[in-house]
């Protein structure tokens, strides 16, 4: 065993096997404004909140040897949401330089073309500076939504068309060539293995579509905030207890 | 003697829960009924461990199970209905298991335009979406029989998802759409229109703007037959979609209940639509707010 595995192994909680941990854990963070509004507190002080589990929750993913974790933060059809969104994210991602100690490698999906300057730059620069860490791999969707992806694909796909690298043939355009062209595509695990959404809501809203067709899903009715780690094993003891038949035998 | 009488009680039973039925249908449909219910009938093989059947029973009871959910959903006012009833990736399974799974489908589709059956009785239009060139003969021709003598139906549609999975009708819908823009490519610059055009896409924003967009893989979609589903059910408590309408789930409420498949029942429908109305006000108050 290798001294990094042995480190992780030390640190899981005694209820769950290692051997059966997902590779790719993917968070829908709902309820932070409705945290801040049961405290009668300002959006901005829920996510603040919600910063503050993320980090937690990431530190454990590292710790407990989870490859992937990605966060679904602010989505296409969120997009009329107020400036406080938008300062509270550029925050998130001016502390999350500090990720770069721990090897954490971060990526951002979604249609950065709407997002100001300022934030797509500071976006761009956390890339380059982490694309050559080989720690835990946190990937944000931004102004994402899962249809934006297939679609986006679907352009490139035609654009290879276009251009004579695809025939446009039955044969040649098949699930492995939308997986190249998705945005996760930059993950070693691009498909959860399990999603954990927050604040009771039963739904996917229209975050990853395609990557999420074997996922198993998780409902919490706690808000992101209030997300711990006690929840955060409940989900992972649920997960390891599932049988993942894949629609065969 | 005893055999009429007990007859004449079970009648009179039947007869008092279908009133009962139709009492709470029109309570609910007060506030608003969904259009769409999808089913994920999980459990069927369980189902048959559980009661010591033997194998490939269990999707019988799950074919009662079903008759009667789809009578519930068309007297709720339920007008689209989809099923998952046979995905690619079932045909991983060991070959009896897929033929036998096989036959009873097709036995069953052919029972589906006979004159008692449901669908004439509540004016269904019956669609098999999926990749039916996998089927095998027998099967595609049964289906297409049954597309054909239930088209004029109006009332109501039932959409039967067969050798499907989401990625496959993605890919298709992805196929479709690229042909369809390179040929209109094609004859534009023939006729000497296509200057200006920078071609098929490949970058979000073209100068020409987005080439290919929703409504051109859309519609390309098996399911372009029915709106998005309201409410996805999956029973037997996996909390999974299996390749399973995935473009068209992304707003859908997710309603897992633990019963298997064949034990569904009424109830199970009245909860899963109770949850949508309660979420209904609260969705349509977010969409007033944004």
């Amino acid at each position: 065993m290798s001294e990094e595995s042995a480190t992780i192994g030390k640190g899981l909680p005694e209820v769950l096997s290692a051997q059966l941990m997902p590779k790719h854990v993917a968070f829908i963070a709902d309820g932070n404004r409705r945290w801040a509004n049961e405290r009668g507190l300002p959006a901005e002080l829920g996510h603040c909140a919600g910063k503050r589990a993320l980090v937690e929750l990431t530190f454990l993913s590292r710790k407990w040897g989870i490859k992937v974790v990605s966060i679904f933060a602010f989505s296409t059809e969120n997009w009329k949401r107020p400036k406080e969104d938008v300062s509270s994210m550029m925050c998130l991602f001016q502390e999350l330089q500090d990720f770069d100690r721990y090897g954490t490698r971060i990526s951002c999906i979604g249609d950065r073309s709407r997002l100001p300057e300022c934030l797509r730059e500071v976006i761009n620069s956390l890339e380059e500076k982490t694309k050559c860490n080989n720690g835990l791999h946190l990937i944000f969707a931004i102004n994402y939504s899962g249809r934006f992806d297939i679609l986006q694909a679907t352009r490139r796909i035609a654009g290879k068309v276009r251009d004579g690298k695809l025939v446009g043939h039955e044969d040649e355009i098949d699930e492995n060539v939308m997986d190249e062209e998705l945005q996760t595509n930059c993950a070693e695990f691009p498909c959860p293995d399990l999603v954990i959404r927050t604040s009771g809501e039963q739904r996917l809203s229209n975050f990853m579509l395609w990557q999420l067709a074997y996922s198993e899903l998780f409902f919490s009715h706690k808000n992101f905030p209030d997300f711990k780690e006690q929840d955060y094993v409940e989900a992972l003891v649920w997960f390891q207890r599932r049988n993942r038949r894949f629609g065969g035998p | 003697m005893e055999k009429q009488s007990s007859n004449r009680a079970t009648q009179l039973i039947e007869g008092l829960g279908s009133s009962l039925r139709r009492c709470i249908c029109l309570v609910l449909s007060v506030g608003p009924v969904p259009k769409h219910i999808a089913f994920i009938m999980d459990g069927n093989r369980r189902y048959a461990k559980k009661q010591n059947l033997e194998e490939g029973a269990g999707h019988r009871f799950g074919f009662r199970a079903l008759m009667n959910i789809l009578k519930y959903c068309y007297e709720l006012g339920v007008k689209y209905v989809t099923i998952y009833a046979f995905s690619i990736d079932n045909f991983k399974r060991r070959p009896e298991e897929v033929q036998s799974t096989m036959q009873l489908i097709q036995e069953k589709i052919e029972g589906l335009i006979e004159k008692e059956s449901i669908v004439n009785r509540y004016g269904v239009r019956v669609h098999f979406c999926g990749n039916l060139k996998l089927l095998s003969e027998p099967v595609k021709l049964a289906a297409e029989k049954a597309m054909n003598a239930t088209a004029c139906n109006s009332k109501a549609v039932l959409s039967i998802c067969i050798a499907y999975t989401s990625t496959d009708e993605i890919v298709h819908a992805v196929e479709e759409a690229c042909k369809e823009k390179r040929d209109e490519f094609r004859a534009l610059n023939k006729s000497g229109a296509g200057y200006g055009l920078t071609g098929l896409g490949g970058n979000a924003t073209d100068r020409n703007g987005p080439l290919i967009d929703t409504a051109d893989v859309e519609k390309h979609m098996y399911m372009a037959v029915a709106p998005d589903p309201d409410i996805i059910i999956r029973t037997s408590g996996e909390t999974r979609l299996s390749n399973f309408l995935l473009w068209q789930s992304s707003s859908s409420l997710l309603y897992s209940p633990r019963v298997l498949w064949p034990d569904i029942g009424f109830w199970r429908l009245v909860r899963a639509v109770l949850d949508f109305q309660r979420n209904f006000a609260y969705l349509e108050k977010k969409r007033k707010e944004s």
